[in-house]
């Protein structure tokens, strides 16, 4: 296992009342819990993942997730099973919509 | 005057007399006893010759390639195998054995490691690794078979041969073989009085033997949509919002991998939202796949050709007759040459997946330590040049890359890749395996599936790439970057030209073309496992034991 601990400024997001879980811990796949923060500009990202060694592509994958949506104002815990960055994207902007009360 | 020298122009037919004397003199008639296979096999073919034995990705005439590698080595040797596939452990223990040294093939999926291990240890010379079209072209030119060792699922006293659903490889086969002084030797799931129909008449065919079990088929077309991800119906989304729909892609073949699998069962329900039912995929080169059974059931598909058949489908197709080739017994004829020819030819697009993709669009499924070869694909992943018919979807991919006043069109050809595969090994990358492959195996090309100039567009999650409309080197390379993900060559981006590029219609993503991708679920598949397949057939599809979880 290896944990990863990153923080990108981001777009304020609409603030939740309810955490949103989206995902399954399973082989190729991942957990995303996404929860209310206490800074709005900022989405915390915790992830323990299976795979180790490839922090670099998680912050390309997260830092463009940042950039792309408004996710500010969120701590996001991860639990990934080597899940793909097509993965990771899909499921982030599904949990953060989710968040958010659904998809629009 | 020069006299003309003398010569004998009959030498084929003289040698084919005298092996069949030797095999008349083994007392056995035309229906050779199974334990007589292996006197038969040594009477009739000698050291030297050229044998074809008959095995595809299908069907396999797996009793005779046994029979074979338990020939004498001492009686038989130095043979020349001319074949689909190298699928089978027996075709391997052939050159390991010591009775062949020499392969002409065209793939050899899960015997690839053992077949790079024996040319890296000079034990087998390799003619060349070819094309299915290409392979069964050298069955007429130079590379006739001797002796044709084939399989069919009955045969009669005469010797007339039924074929059955799997007719695939065996009439071009045949043909070449009894028509040039070859000498074919048939094995048979069962002998009966009269067949339902004929398939290869009996003066085509010298000899037949009843297998002690039925050929092996292998169900290699069958997807369980179970295993179908959200990231691949998001492809397959945008695949037929933006390649489908937009050419009005009408006649088409599918690879087998889960990426087509699943445009096959969003067919029913995405695209028939889209209005695009009797627009698109309505003639097919194509297998007879399970996941497009839905489609058809849904009224999607007029017609199917088959290259071979697949295994539970049988009744399926038989009460489909409508869509598919039959026979007037009932049962479907497929025929690999004739389908490889129409996915050449008549197809307007060619979908598929695979394994690398290099920066110029080149791609293979060779890994190193693997000779695998490359079956049909290039014929349908290729533009053929000799093609005049005109269609919608060829003219606008034709005006596409050459301009409004071309004066050709242009195939389709799609890769459909995750950018990433399992274990984070990235699918683009800046060199291709191939060529280290190449230098390993001392081969004259790298094996390339499909050359890059041939491809038209690459789907991945993160958006379509048109090659069609780039229209220098470093376009088509930031083309490719720009859909290549979080990949290292996808990073690399000059994210100003990709940006370009979107702007012009190059490179696509999903916002681009109107889809969410939070709304990729699969809850848009038709059917969501095997279950539901059988259920769609209304229970004339047959899945084989290994596909039943219920």
């Amino acid at each position: 296992m290896e944990t990863l601990d990153f923080r990108f400024t981001s777009t304020p997001a609409p603030r939740a009342s309810d955490p949103a879980l989206c995902g399954v811990v399973g082989s190729g796949n991942l957990e995303i819990l996404v929860q209310p923060g206490a800074e709005p500009a900022t989405c915390v990202l915790t992830i323990k993942t299976s795979a180790r060694g490839f922090g670099d592509t998680w912050r390309a994958v997260l830092g463009d997730f940042a950039a792309s949506h408004p996710a500010g104002g969120t701590v996001i815990a991860i639990n990934d099973m080597g899940a793909t960055p097509a993965v990771v994207t899909l499921r982030l902007a599904q949990a953060l919509a989710e968040y958010r009360g659904g998809a629009q | 005057m020069n006299a003309p020298l003398p010569r004998e122009w009959d030498t084929l037919r003289q040698s084919r007399a005298r092996r069949l004397e030797r095999a008349a003199s083994l007392g056995c008639g035309r229906e050779i006893p199974t334990d007589r296979i292996i006197d038969l096999l040594e009477a009739v073919i000698q050291p030297g010759d050229r044998v074809c034995l008959e095995g595809n990705n299908q069907k396999q005439a797996d009793f005779l390639a046994e029979s074979l590698a338990d020939c004498d080595p001492a009686r038989l040797h130095h043979l020349s195998m001319v074949q689909s596939v190298l699928a089978l452990p027996s075709h391997v223990d052939l050159f390991e054995r010591g009775l062949a040294n020499r392969l002409d093939f065209s793939f050899s999926g899960p015997q690839g490691a053992r077949l790079a291990k024996l040319v890296q240890e000079q034990r087998i010379e390799i003619g060349a690794i070819h094309t299915y079209l290409e392979l069964f072209g050298r069955y007429f030119l130079d590379l006739t078979p001797n002796v044709a060792l084939i399989a069919a699922q009955a045969a009669d006293a005469d010797g007339n041969l039924y074929l059955g659903p799997n007719t695939e490889d065996t009439p071009a086969i045949v043909e070449a073989t009894a028509f040039k002084g070859g000498i074919v030797i048939a094995q048979v799931n069962e002998r009966l009085d009269k067949l339902p129909r004929v398939d290869v008449p009996a003066d085509w065919v010298d000899f037949t033997v009843k297998a002690p079990r039925p050929n092996y088929i292998e169900p290699l077309f069958t997807r369980d949509p179970a295993q179908i991800t959200e990231v691949q119906v998001l492809m397959a989304m945008m695949a037929i919002k933006g390649i489908y729909a937009e050419y009005g892609v009408t006649r088409l073949n599918h690879g087998i991998g889960f990426d087509t699998a699943a445009i096959e069962l969003l067919l029913p329900t995405y695209a028939a939202d889209l209005g695009l039912k009797g627009k698109i995929c309505t003639h097919w080169a194509l297998n007879p796949h399970p996941t497009l059974i839905p489609a058809i059931e849904s009224g999607f598909v007029q017609s199917v050709h088959c290259f071979g058949s697949e295994v539970g489908m049988d009744n399926y197709v038989a009460a489909r007759s409508d869509v598919f080739f039959t026979g007037a017994d009932g049962s479907m004829r497929s025929n690999r040459a004739f389908s490889q020819t129409a996915g050449l030819y008549a197809c307007d697009m060619f979908i598929g997946s695979t394994l690398q993709m290099d920066m110029a669009g080149n791609s293979s499924t060779a890994t190193l330590g693997r000779i695998t070869g490359f079956g049909g694909a290039p014929n349908m992943g290729s533009d053929p040049h000799g093609r005049r018919h005109a269609s919608p979807a060829w003219l606008k991919a034709g005006r596409e890359a050459y301009g409004p006043n071309a004066t050709r069109g242009r195939k389709l050809v799609v890769q459909m890749v995750e950018t990433f595969r399992e274990h984070m090994a990235p699918v683009f990358v800046e060199e291709l395996d191939a060529w280290k492959l190449q230098k390993s195996m001392g081969a004259e090309l790298p094996p390339i599936m499909i050359y890059g100039d041939d491809v038209s567009h690459i789907v991945t999650e993160e958006g379509i790439a048109n090659l069609l409309l780039c229209r220098t080197p470093e376009e088509r390379e930031q083309a490719i970057r720009g859909v290549a993900g979080f990949t290292p060559v996808g990073m690399a981006r000059d994210k100003a030209m990709v940006e370009n590029l979107r702007d012009r219609g190059i490179v696509r993503r999903p916002e681009d073309l109107g889809i969410d991708p939070r709304l990729a679920s699969r809850d848009l598949l038709a059917a969501r496992s095997v279950k539901d397949l059988v259920r769609w057939s209304g229970g004339l599809y047959a899945p084989p034991s290994r596909f039943r979880n219920w």
